[in-house]
């Protein structure tokens, strides 16, 4: 949350400089503040590389094959420097290629922490000739094809190639010299300077890079974060995408520039394939996207296909990193779930978040006070709105000390805490990584006692500008700050909480309002590395050691929940992440959609974006309608900058209270299906909001859009993000299927594009014909109010009259599910005119008082009788039919939710 | 399955203290109990459709309007009656029973859920009471106090319209006395000017004499002067050696120039000079004297009083620097002043004007001027007083238009300030006027806003006051301040709030909002029940 209300509050300490940088960015990105590829000393020099031969030469004869590996030597024949290649075959259908120098000056930076394991491996050599290698790839048919001169990878599946490696030669491996070798002080090899800023670069240059052909590839995604549309853009004619994690002062949509977070991630993807390429490189890094389809229109793309003489389409993709090694991970699918559980495999999946996590967040810079907190909190039961946080943001510590309270505003925490609790709501307070450089202060003096900051070139500890003054920043890329950060958190250290308060992680790129590009010293030092090889992975590093310290302060007993506005690849282990410092315009609405779908496809499931937009006054339809969106997306939270006006649902009228309210409900009513989802995207890495070709993945018509998407399998959702919008165009995929509207009931087919008109109360929502969603129709003050609550089971039916869907239930916050195996997980299927829950995990042992209260049967016809049959017995169950929507309710079956039962049509 | 109770026993006190029992499904409020009527088939409130009495609080929704499970959570939109013996009765959403939030008072609405909950509703009872008491008093004493306030007010609006009422009078006399006084002064400024000019115009006569003495001085000296050959003509060639006299300033002075210059003779003599005086006058230059500025004319009009005030310009205004560098030579137009008013003399200047200096005026004409300009002085001085009471009236007018409620109860505010002190600040109410803060511990104070208007609701809007366009926020609004008034003995400011940004809020008592006590004391044992 950045703001400019804290520049003011600086102002007197802060450097002329400083306050004109801000200014003037009054009301919009000043993209001065931040590089172009031009203006980045390597990302110039690689791009300025042009397609063509490879220098790089296999040498052959060095090749070494082991169980796990062969590795194997590449020289470049314009000076001779040797790099060595490794080649993994990993299980699960993928291939790891690692390329580093042979023996470079000093070690180069391999990123840590990111794998999960070091995955298994197998390998075999087919063949071998002069001209290069043949590898087997596991069982299938697919081949890596090692070329020697020039190098090049290709693997193949069958006669096709499916990608290839420096196929354009684009390889390009700047090594570790001495400056006294290079023979003239080319511009920015040894030194760069940024507006006032000047980075010393005492390795010299140290970029990668490395081009990848996607024959048969039409559509990229992934690579967030940028605010742009969900399809990657070719890049040609401009910047590249950039992943440099950066606090961005309102940022402009639709383009390239970096943002708050990386994961190094790109999705390929047609008809027949889905593949993925993860980049594992945390620094500054910038991807190329070309295509030789881009600029034809649909009528150019049909004649060639008529005429047959269209050469194949293809994307073709270089990354471009400042340090490091090249360290990538090709994962070839071939079903879009399979690229999530393969890159799961690598980087883990989604924490599996505390159930009241999935609720509503009520949240604004800044609650004034403990009395501002209770009236919120009143309001929210007077309007019977429900929530499940309250979050405080940083004017809620004592000087923006972070584990403190402002002694005058929040003199009593605990008193507060207490409040919530006994309404069983939480709250967030927030704690960022920048500390207080302040002698008066516990958490300061520590981390300088034990010698935990990050250091400046000089090897003092760095210092920069952020919200409470001049601050150190820890190194959280010491394990052992981070274990002592964790620590902190403790209830005994981390004065004035309760087991009711979680954590917000901001500002974590970090933020360095003085800095380069408002974030730290590439020549910064974080022990033996410099920032410039970490950047990226500085705020999963602050988010990992966070959700440690939650976990840590109950004993390991409770689940964390933490957010942050930093990534990389990996944080989807830690907790939830939003898009940052949004506004208060129908744009950005828009932008929530491919922003949260992109970090879905990359594994990050737990995003949102601010409801009602951070900067700026929303009109009172655009709140509504980010409501009314929000509610469907998984990490759905309201927030507001210090200088917008309260908006509080409650606070525009009678008519929008119950607008939003309504929209809130639906949120809750739909937790259980939420809260199952998320629990199979930390078990499979299945994303919960998707695009929808992840679900259709053969349906060419689904391929760019995303201005609606799915929720799971079996909700879609098309909200309405237009000003004044009388009706939305939604495309229900599926030929051959039937979806129903979840309001109405009404069926409509699969694989059309409908109109549907709206009002300003329209969340336009689908079940899909084929599943069955659980939901709590009874919806409470929060989620937890609401856990004993019996389920009503909506059984939409295929056109063959088939549904099914699962059940899962556990005390949704601790972590007894994973240690004591302590849940319900069953299956529900509708098939042969029954009903049936069986269970998934036999030797799972849970208790809840929930109970089935209502199963409502869509696109079902008229039963003379319905039966129970349950431990042996069958007893007769009251029943309604309405025909005009063909809608079958079953009365108060009454079984609990934990039962083995069938519901019998007769 | 949840347990279920479909009629409950309740026990509540009426005023006399004796328990009575009805029964009735639970969450039922009294008024309604007719509608469910046990063994009876239950129709729904809204009359959409009729069901067995027992599916009436099954747990099951059957009625679209909640209304067949008032004592369960089953249906979306019903509400709960809560007795609350001994405190009042209320209705909660059906959603807040057995959610284990203790929400009755006397804990009907967790039956089932396993919360703890205390019938706390003797307790609230009785704090009610004391608070309700209390605020009696309050309001008793504040209504007595408002009375007072009303009544201080209705005198001091009828002292102030008396006073203003006063005021028109005497102002009408003060306007009548500033025309007498104006005749008066008129009067006595006719012989005054009259006296003045006939002075002056004494004084222009001798001046013009004197002036064409010297002219003949001048003349005659020039004519021995232009004489060269002392014949007692001067001729064409005599006058042709003064080259400044060329007319069309060719830089040769002709002889047909000359002729013309002296009307076409060819000498004159010193009679008939004077007619080539005239013509020549202006650009002679005197043989014996250097060349000298021609002596500036003093205008005809520009008539200069012989008091001091002469002296009071000695130079340009802007040039009045004493920081100026003294080594700077060519420094423009103050030098050029330089024969008038030396830089560095202040004193008077005393140049060749002094022997133009108008002589002082005879003692007649001094007595008409002092006469004159008493009668000025008396003017001036009744006119200022008339401006003194139009202000006076002015601001009392002003003050009696401000709404200060229906009853003037809110006049006593008017041109008071409030203060409250908080941990940071000093925040300062003027009722019709201004709120402010001011920094506790230095810096300069905010204006939260000036008087705007009367705001609160619709029914009573002097519970609300609005200041606005106070000092604009960076990038936000101007400031503005809500002042929330309520009952209360003494004018105090009891809190302040900034619930947005740069939006306060400020809560303040007053008698002046008590309103008259009911007669009857409300009971709080809900007698509407029975």
């Amino acid at each position: 949350s950045f703001g400019l209300w804290g520049i003011t509050l600086l102002m007197g300490l802060l450097s002329v400089f400083f306050v004109c940088l801000f200014f003037s960015s009054a009301f919009a990105v000043d993209r001065g503040n931040f590089k172009t590829c031009d203006q980045s000393a390597f990302c110039k020099r690689q791009r300025a590389f042009k397609p063509g031969q490879s220098p790089y030469r296999a040498l052959l004869e060095t090749l070494e094959l082991s169980d796990s590996r062969l590795t194997l030597q590449l020289i470049n024949d314009n000076n001779k420097v040797h790099l060595l290649l490794e080649l993994y075959r990993l299980q699960g259908n993928m291939t790891r290629v690692k390329i580093n120098e042979l023996k470079p000056l000093k070690p180069r930076f391999e990123v840590p922490d990111v794998l999960i394991a070091e995955p298994p491996t197998d390998l075999s050599v087919l063949s071998k000739d002069d001209n290069g290698v043949v590898l087997s790839l596991g069982a299938e048919s697919q081949r890596l094809i090692v070329s020697a001169r020039p190098f090049r990878l290709d693997i193949m599946e069958g006669p096709e190639v499916l990608l290839s490696l420096n196929s354009r030669g684009l390889l390009a491996f700047e090594h570790l010299r001495l400056r006294k070798d290079t023979n003239k002080e080319e511009d920015g090899l040894w030194e760069e300077t940024f507006k006032s800023h000047t980075d010393t670069k005492p390795n010299g240059p140290t970029s990668i890079s490395l081009d990848f052909s996607l024959p048969g590839v039409e559509h990229v995604y992934g690579i967030p974060e940028h605010a742009d549309d969900l399809k990657l853009k070719t890049t040609d004619g401009g910047d590249p995408y950039r992943l440099y994690n950066l606090d961005v002062f309102q940022y402009e949509l639709y383009n390239p520039m970096a943002l708050y977070g990386s994961i190094p991630l790109m999705l390929a993807h047609n008809t027949q394939r889905t593949m993925g390429i993860f980049w594992l490189n945390a620094a500054e890094t910038w991807v190329d996207i070309s295509s030789n389809t881009a600029g034809k229109t649909v009528f150019g793309k049909m004649l060639d296909f008529v005429q047959g003489s269209s050469e194949k389409p293809q994307t073709d993709v270089r990354w471009i990193s400042e340090s490091g090694i090249i360290d990538v991970f090709i994962m070839l699918g071939p079903k879009p779930s399979d690229v999530f559980s393969q890159y799961a495999s690598l980087t883990g999946t989604q924490s599996f978040p505390p159930l009241a996590s999935l609720g509503y967040h009520q949240c604004r810079w800044n609650y004034n006070d403990q009395e501002d907190v209770k009236s919120v909190d009143q309001g929210f039961d007077q309007h019977d709105i429900p929530y499940d946080f309250i979050w405080l943001d940083i004017e809620h510590a004592d000087g923006k000390r972070y584990f403190t309270w402002d002694p005058h505003k929040f003199s009593q925490p605990k008193e507060m805490l207490q409040g919530l609790m006994d309404k069983k709501r939480k709250m967030v307070a927030i704690v960022d990584p920048h500390i207080k450089v302040d002698s008066g202060y516990k958490i300061h003096n520590e981390i300088t006692s034990k010698d935990f900051y990050v250091k400046n070139k000089d090897g003092g500890n760095y210092e920069g500008w952020c919200w409470p003054g001049n601050s150190g920043y820890p190194d959280f890329t010491n394990p052992e700050m981070r274990a002592w950060w964790a620590s902190m958190f403790a209830y005994d250290q981390y004065e004035g909480s309760m087991e009711n308060l979680f954590t917000w992680n901001d500002m974590n790129e970090p933020s360095v309002f003085n800095g380069p590009e408002v974030t730290m010293h590439k020549d910064a030092l974080h022990g033996k590395w410099e920032h410039r090889d970490i950047h990226n992975m500085y705020g999963l590093y602050v988010q990992m050691a966070t959700a440690e310290g939650q976990i840590q302060r109950s004993g390991g007993a409770e689940r964390p929940f933490v957010l942050t506005r930093a990534f990389f690849a990996g944080s989807q282990r830690f907790g939830a992440v939003w898009t940052g410092d949004n506004a208060a315009e129908w744009d950005h609405l828009k932008i929530s959609i491919p922003m949260c779908l992109s970090l879905g496809l990359v594994g990050v499931s737990f995003c949102g974006a601010d409801v009602g937009g951070f900067f700026k006054n929303p009109s009172t339809e655009l709140l509504v309608r980010w409501y009314q969106t929000g509610a469907y997306q998984p990490f759905f939270r309201a927030h507001a900058h210090l200088d917008t006006t309260r908006r509080e649902p409650w606070l525009f009228g009678p008519e929008n209270t119950a607008l939003i309210r309504e929209a809130v409900r639906q949120r809750y009513a739909l937790l259980p299906y939420w809260y199952q989802l998320f629990f199979q995207a930390y078990r499979t890495g299945m994303p919960v909001m998707r695009p929808l070709w992840v679900d259709y993945p053969k349906d060419t018509a689904t391929f760019t859009i995303d201005d609606e998407f799915l929720i799971g399998s079996d909700l879609l959702v098309h909200p309405v993000t237009e000003e004044g919008s009388r009706g939305v165009t939604a495309y229900l995929p599926g030929a051959g299927e039937v979806w129903y509207d979840v309001h109405t009931f009404q069926k409509h087919n699969g694989a059309q594009n409908l109109y549907i008109p709206v009002t300003l109360s329209s969340i336009p929502v689908f079940q899909r014909g084929g599943s069955i969603i659980p939901r709590k129709d009874r919806v409470r003050r929060s989620s937890a109010c609401m856990e004993n609550d019996p389920y009503t089971l909506y059984v939409a039916l295929s056109p063959k009259k088939f549904a099914e869907g699962k059940l899962y239930i556990d005390d949704g916050h601790s972590f007894n599910y994973d240690t004591k195996k302590e849940f319900i997980h069953r299956s529900l299927t509708f098939a042969n005119n029954a009903l049936t829950s069986s269970n998934l995990c036999p030797d799972c042992n849970f208790l809840t008082s929930s109970w089935i209260e209502k199963v409502l049967i869509l696109g079902a016809s008229k039963p003379s009788k319905v039966v129970l049959k349950m431990n042996g017995k069958e007893t007769p169950v009251d029943f309604e039919f309405d025909s005009s929507m063909s809608v079958l309710t079953l009365r108060k079956p009454g079984m609990n939710a934990g039962d083995d039962w069938t519901l019998l049509l007769q | 399955m949840t347990c279920l109770h479909l009629l409950l026993t309740l026990v509540f006190a009426v005023s006399l203290g004796t328990p009575v029992e009805i029964q009735r499904p639970r969450g039922v409020p009294l008024t309604k109990k007719q509608f469910y009527e046990e063994g009876k088939p239950f129709t729904c409130l809204d009359g959409s459709r009729t069901i067995p009495f027992d599916r009436v609080n099954d747990d099951y929704c059957d009625c679209k309007d909640g209304s067949d499970e008032p004592g369960t959570a089953a249906c979306p939109n019903g509400s709960f009656h809560c007795t609350n013996a001994g405190y009042r009765p209320m209705f909660i959403p059906s959603s807040r029973i057995n959610d284990g939030i203790c929400d009755c008072c006397d804990t009907t609405d967790e039956y089932n859920s396993g919360a703890k909950c205390e019938n706390t509703c003797k307790e609230l009872g009785r704090k009610e009471r004391e608070v309700l008491q209390k605020m009696a008093e309050i309001t008793k004493e504040g209504f007595l106090l408002k009375q007072q306030l009303i009544e201080e007010a209705k005198k001091g609006r009828e002292e102030k319209q008396g006073k203003v009422t006063d005021m028109q009078e005497n102002k009408k006399q003060l306007e009548e006395k500033v025309e007498a006084l104006r005749t008066v002064k008129e009067a006595a400024e006719q012989p005054e000017k009259e006296a003045k000019e006939r002075h002056l115009k004494a004084w222009e006569e001798q001046k013009a004499a004197i002036r064409l003495e010297k002219d003949k001085a001048k003349m005659a000296e020039a004519f021995l002067e232009l004489d060269d050959n002392s014949d007692g003509f001067v001729s064409v060639s005599e006058l042709q050696s003064h080259a400044e006299l060329d007319p069309d300033a060719d830089g040769t002075l002709t002889e047909t120039e000359v002729q013309g210059l002296m009307g076409g003779a060819a000498q004159v003599d010193t009679s008939t000079f004077e007619s080539v005086w005239t013509n020549i006058k202006d650009k002679y230059h005197s043989e014996s004297q250097p060349e000298e500025p021609a002596p500036v004319e003093t205008p005809p009009d520009e008539v200069k009083e012989p008091a001091v005030d002469n002296d009071s310009e000695p130079y340009p205004e802007d040039d009045i620097s004493e920081e100026d560098d003294e080594d700077e030579d060519d420094k423009d137009d103050y030098h050029e002043d330089d024969d008038k008013a030396p830089p560095t003399v202040k004193t008077p200047e005393k140049s060749h004007e002094d022997e133009e200096a108008m002589p002082p005026y005879d003692p007649d004409t001094q007595a008409l001027i002092e006469a004159a300009q008493k009668a000025r002085d008396d003017f001036e001085d009744s006119e200022k007083a008339l401006r003194v009471m139009d202000d006076q009236i002015r601001n009392i007018e002003k003050e009696l238009s401000f709404d200060f409620g229906p009853d003037a109860e809110f006049t006593y505010m008017y041109s008071q300030c409030y203060e409250l002190s908080t941990s940071e600040y000093i925040y300062r109410l003027c009722p019709f006027n201004r709120v402010s803060q001011k920094p506790k511990y230095g810096g300069s104070e905010t204006n939260l806003g000036i008087w705007g208007s009367w705001s609160g609701p619709e029914n009573n809007k002097y519970l609300v006051m609005k200041y606005e366009h106070g000092t604009g926020c960076w990038q936000g609004p101007n400031r503005s301040t809500t002042v929330k008034l309520t009952c209360g003995k003494e004018t105090v400011v009891t809190s302040t709030s900034e619930p947005s940004r740069c939006e306060y809020l400020m809560e303040f008592t007053t008698p002046a909002v008590c309103q008259e006590p009911a007669n009857t004391e409300p009971s709080p044992h809900g007698h509407e029940e029975l």
